[in-house]
């Protein structure tokens, strides 16, 4: 439990870094965690080699899907469209540096799925996405 | 009447506990578990387990039409428990009470049956704000499938169902009224014989969601003048799988079945069959039958120490819980004062989601929920995505809501 809320994840909650819209943007997706009502859109600009220049979440929800978002979006700047799709469910588990729980795991990857969903252009996000 | 002399006689809680095994365990070594979820599924005392694992090792068999010893016990404590649990709703006859899967089992029989065969376009149906899932969504597919027209009586921000609206939506000429006789999040006790009343002067049946208050309260079909009256077995320390759908006689048996199979008729031909009397009509299949026998031994149970101490100990403990909650600077308890409410605790905090709450309680063995408890509406009108929930039933101590609130003090130190 401990690590659970370890300083970073605390930290992120209450100081958001990436926390905003993006308007206008190549890239915006929202969805929810119907178990929760977690709530997360991610909007995403690239510039023409398809190359994240700027990226933003907004949404609410618990710690760990806020902060999760935060450090998710963080983590992509700079990078290729192709590298977003590439990201998987170990890359988040490593940046927040816990062990998660069935339901706890649904918190933190809900910013991963949307953040796909928006990469591949999908109308509606699907856990496949994060499995 | 035998709880007449009980009414006054304190509930033993200590002895009660002893009754229910998993409240010994730990969930995590030195971490006793502190069980405040009733609301979402109650604990289950010995009797219960052990009518349950008393017909599976003497007398399992499928009832019904066996000519054989097994078959008959079988039948004898199925019939048996029906008959109970009549009692036990103070329904005039075993032959009103339907064994369903659960609360929502029992809406959506009477949405598709009764719903079906006396709702049409431009009907309107009653239903309030503060509604469940399972008495929203039935309503809802046969909305669009008949073109109804679904009306809500208001919550008022007290947490209260607003008589006046109600007043203003029976002119409406409603054909049905389904609401909920406790709310599972605000805790609040609905007027249901005054709801009913008004429903019937206004020519409207009547549907009560009782799955928050038969478990609690002592409930009386016929004192409420209740058409429909639906719960589940295990929010009153029942197993899972198996619920109840009462219902007046001559409406129930004005109905067309519900599931199609056996035990629900009389004689089949190939291309016809004749309905079966109350109940089975409505209990197609083989039903769950360990089960009714285990919900049988609940009501003995909850019988033998008095729906009426069992309110008055959740009653004492919602009163001390909410002026120990209160006393938390930040948390928000949502729901009425405690005269109008069962022992029901939905909170928040204003620095810490409802998740991260019950994460940090789970770590000091204290089980709540959280999340929207199948009630969004509810939880939109209050303009919140979630709420800490905990809950209380016979069990429950003064003891375990002080551990409640430490781990509250817990999250506000963490999220400090």
């Amino acid at each position: 439990m401990d690590d659970l809320y370890r300083e970073l994840i605390i930290d992120r909650y209450k100081n958001p870094q990436y926390r905003g819209e993006l308007d206008p943007h190549d890239i915006t997706f929202e969805d929810d965690n119907p178990y929760c009502g977690d709530h997360i859109r991610v909007d995403v600009r690239l510039d023409e080699n398809g190359i994240v220049t700027e990226a933003a979440y907004s949404g609410e929800g618990c710690s760990i899907s806020q902060a999760s978002a935060d450090l998710l979006i963080e983590s992509i700047q700079g990078k290729s469209l192709e590298e977003v799709k590439a990201l998987t469910k170990e890359d988040v588990l490593e940046l927040l540096g816990i062990e998660l729980g069935p339901v706890r795991l649904k918190c933190a990857l809900l910013s991963l799925k949307v953040l796909k969903a928006g990469a591949y252009g999908l109308g509606e996000a699907s856990d496949d996405l994060v499995a | 009447m035998t709880s007449n002399t009980q009414k006054n006689a304190a509930l033993d809680v200590r002895k009660i506990r002893g009754d229910f095994p998993i409240l010994d365990r730990e969930v995590s070594p030195g971490v006793p578990l502190v069980y405040l979820d009733s609301t979402a599924t109650s604990q289950k005392p010995l009797q219960v387990l052990n009518a349950m694992d008393e017909y599976y090792r003497r007398s399992n068999a499928n009832i019904h039409r066996g000519i054989h010893v097994l078959a008959e016990e079988a039948t004898a404590d199925y019939e048996s428990a029906r008959e109970r649990i009549a009692a036990f709703i103070g329904a005039a006859t075993p032959k009103e009470v339907i064994y369903t899967r659960n609360t929502t089992e029992s809406i959506n029989l009477v949405a598709q049956t009764w719903g079906r065969a006396n709702l049409d376009s431009g009907d309107v149906v009653i239903l309030t704000e503060m509604e469940h899932h399972s008495n929203l969504v039935p309503w809802q597919i046969l909305a669009a499938e008949r073109n109804l027209r679904l009306e809500f009586i208001n919550v008022t921000p007290d947490g209260l169902l607003d008589l006046e609206s109600y007043s203003e939506l029976l002119k409406l000429d409603p054909k049905i009224v389904s609401f909920t006789h406790m709310s599972n999040v605000l805790g609040t006790i609905n007027p249901a014989k005054e709801i009913i009343q008004m429903a019937h002067a206004a020519g409207a049946l009547t549907l009560v969601d009782a799955a928050q208050s038969v478990p609690h309260l002592s409930v009386d079909v016929q004192a409420l003048d209740a058409d429909f009256l639906v719960f589940s077995g295990h929010k009153m320390c029942g197993p899972t799988g198996v619920g109840i759908l009462y219902g007046r006689r001559e409406l129930l048996e004005a109905m067309p079945p519900f599931l199609g199979g056996g035990e629900m008729i009389k004689r089949v031909e190939l291309r016809s069959f004749q309905n079966n009397d109350l109940p089975h009509k409505f209990e197609a299949g083989t039903p769950a039958i360990a089960e009714a026998i285990g919900l049988g031994a609940a009501v003995d149970y909850l019988s033998s120490i008095g729906m009426d101490v069992i309110e008055q100990h959740e009653k004492e403990i919602i009163e001390y819980a909410l002026e120990r909650l209160e006393e938390i600077p930040g948390v928000q308890v949502f729901g009425p004062e405690a005269k109008y409410k069962g022992g029901v605790a939905a909170f928040t905090l204003p620095e810490a989601h409802a998740h991260d709450i019950s994460q940090i309680l789970d770590s000091d063995g204290v089980a709540v929920r959280a999340g929207h408890h199948c009630a969004m509406p509810l939880h939109n009108k209050f303009g919140i995505t979630a709420t800490a929930r905990a809950s209380f039933y016979l069990y429950n101590t003064e003891e375990e809501v002080n551990k409640l609130v430490d781990g509250i003090y817990k999250v506000k130190k963490i999220f400090a």
